[in-house]
């Protein structure tokens, strides 16, 4: 490898670290924001009336986390029950007509 | 004025070439024939399952393997749903507080009749099931009504079953739209996939019955709401088809619905409608 490559490696590498944001804990504001997001997704789920258990539990999971002030684990609980909503919403959109595959004729 | 009403009419045309296209025919396909849906329904299991007597398809895992069968009838000697059954009888017979019985809510007497559950009720445009019966007749009679998954409905309809055993199941279709679709609702519960596990009805009970699920053999879609009420030993007591539909709901990993709700009457239409013709073999035991 010339010099010259090696300074740009180098140069490169700091640029790509300066990029990158600087880790921090979550705050109550992040966990109060992702939980919200989630419970609109669950709302969501639950009006289609295709709610999933696993919403419902790490939903309450991260309440319990935020209620006892660890907002890391909070908002990773938020997020992965607004995600589990979002795919039973999903789900329940695309078994509107998926359903006739199955369906003994 | 000739050049500018040919053009009208070319669009016109162009218009309903274009609407005949964009809307889907209604193919037989789409058309609700519950008649046809009971006949296939019967012959893909009958055609899966050739070896298997008719009648037998209401015994669920029973009619699927021979050895759980031999165990079965060694146990029918002392049933376990006796205990439920003798309660059951004692507590139609009890009056209500105004002195009537449950014998004066039902056709003959309440005895005989399971066969006809659920009915399709044109007054109030809805399937009624015979646990949500027991409970309006509570409630006409000034009783607070039973919980639909506890003991005391599961006796009932457990001696409501039993005086029926052998009597061919005997669901109407009105000739109501509201009926048909009612049925065609729970046709579509039964066979929508639902909960993280993403199972439906069918999944386990039109694709693997038969197969094994942990210990479990699943049983045939068929027939299966014939045997009901059912004691379940892997819940040491007794179960109402409530409680069945609300539990499939759960081992699936979906929020189940309230009980009787509109979604589970209509399956429960579907799926009595679908059994024409085989005999009530309730109150069941299984594993």
């Amino acid at each position: 490898m010339s010099a010259a490559m090696q300074r740009s490696l180098v140069l490169a590498m700091l640029l790509l670290s300066s990029l990158a944001p600087p880790a921090r804990a979550a705050n109550e504001a992040d966990y109060k924001a992702a939980y919200a997001a989630a419970e609109v997704a669950s709302k969501e789920a639950s009006g289609m009336r295709n709610q999933w258990t696993t919403t419902v539990s790490t939903l309450a999971a991260a309440k319990k986390a935020g209620d006892g002030g660890d907002f890391d684990g909070a908002v990773a609980a938020a997020k992965e029950a607004e995600a589990l909503a979002k795919a039973s919403i999903v789900q329940a959109t695309s078994e509107k007509e998926a359903w006739k595959a199955m369906e003994i004729r | 004025m000739k050049a500018s009403i040919s053009l009208l009419r070319g669009s016109l045309g162009a218009a309903l070439v274009a609407f005949a296209l964009a809307v889907p025919s209604v193919s037989a396909a789409d058309k609700v024939d519950p008649a046809a849906d009971a006949k296939a329904f019967q012959k893909f299991f009958f055609k899966k399952f050739p070896d298997v007597k008719h009648d037998d398809f209401v015994n669920g895992p029973y009619s699927m393997n021979e050895d759980m069968k031999r165990q079965w009838q060694e146990k029918e000697e002392f049933p376990p749903y006796e205990f439920s059954l003798d309660a059951g009888k004692e507590m139609f017979a009890t009056p209500f507080k105004n002195g009537k019985t449950y014998a004066d809510c039902f056709p003959n007497g309440g005895i005989g009749i399971r066969q006809n559950y659920p009915y399709f009720d044109t007054k109030e445009g809805k399937v009624v099931t015979l646990e949500l019966a027991l409970n309006r007749c509570r409630e006409a009679n000034g009783e607070a009504p039973y919980s639909y998954v506890k003991d005391e409905m599961a006796s009932l309809t457990a001696y409501m079953a039993f005086t029926s055993r052998g009597k061919p199941m005997d669901i109407k279709i009105p000739d109501d739209p509201r009926a048909l679709e009612a049925f065609e609702n729970g046709k579509r519960y039964f066979y929508t996939r639902r909960g993280q596990l993403n199972f439906s009805c069918a999944s386990c009970h039109v694709q693997s019955p038969g197969e094994r699920i942990r210990a479990e053999i699943l049983a045939p879609a068929l027939g299966i709401l014939n045997a009901m009420p059912i004691y379940r030993s892997e819940w040491s007591g007794m179960g109402t088809i409530s409680r069945r539909f609300i539990t499939c709901n759960s081992q699936t990993r979906a929020v189940p619905l309230e009980p009787q709700a509109d979604e589970y009457r209509d399956v429960e239409y579907f799926l009595s409608y679908v059994a024409n013709g085989l005999p009530i073999s309730g109150p069941g035991a299984r594993p």
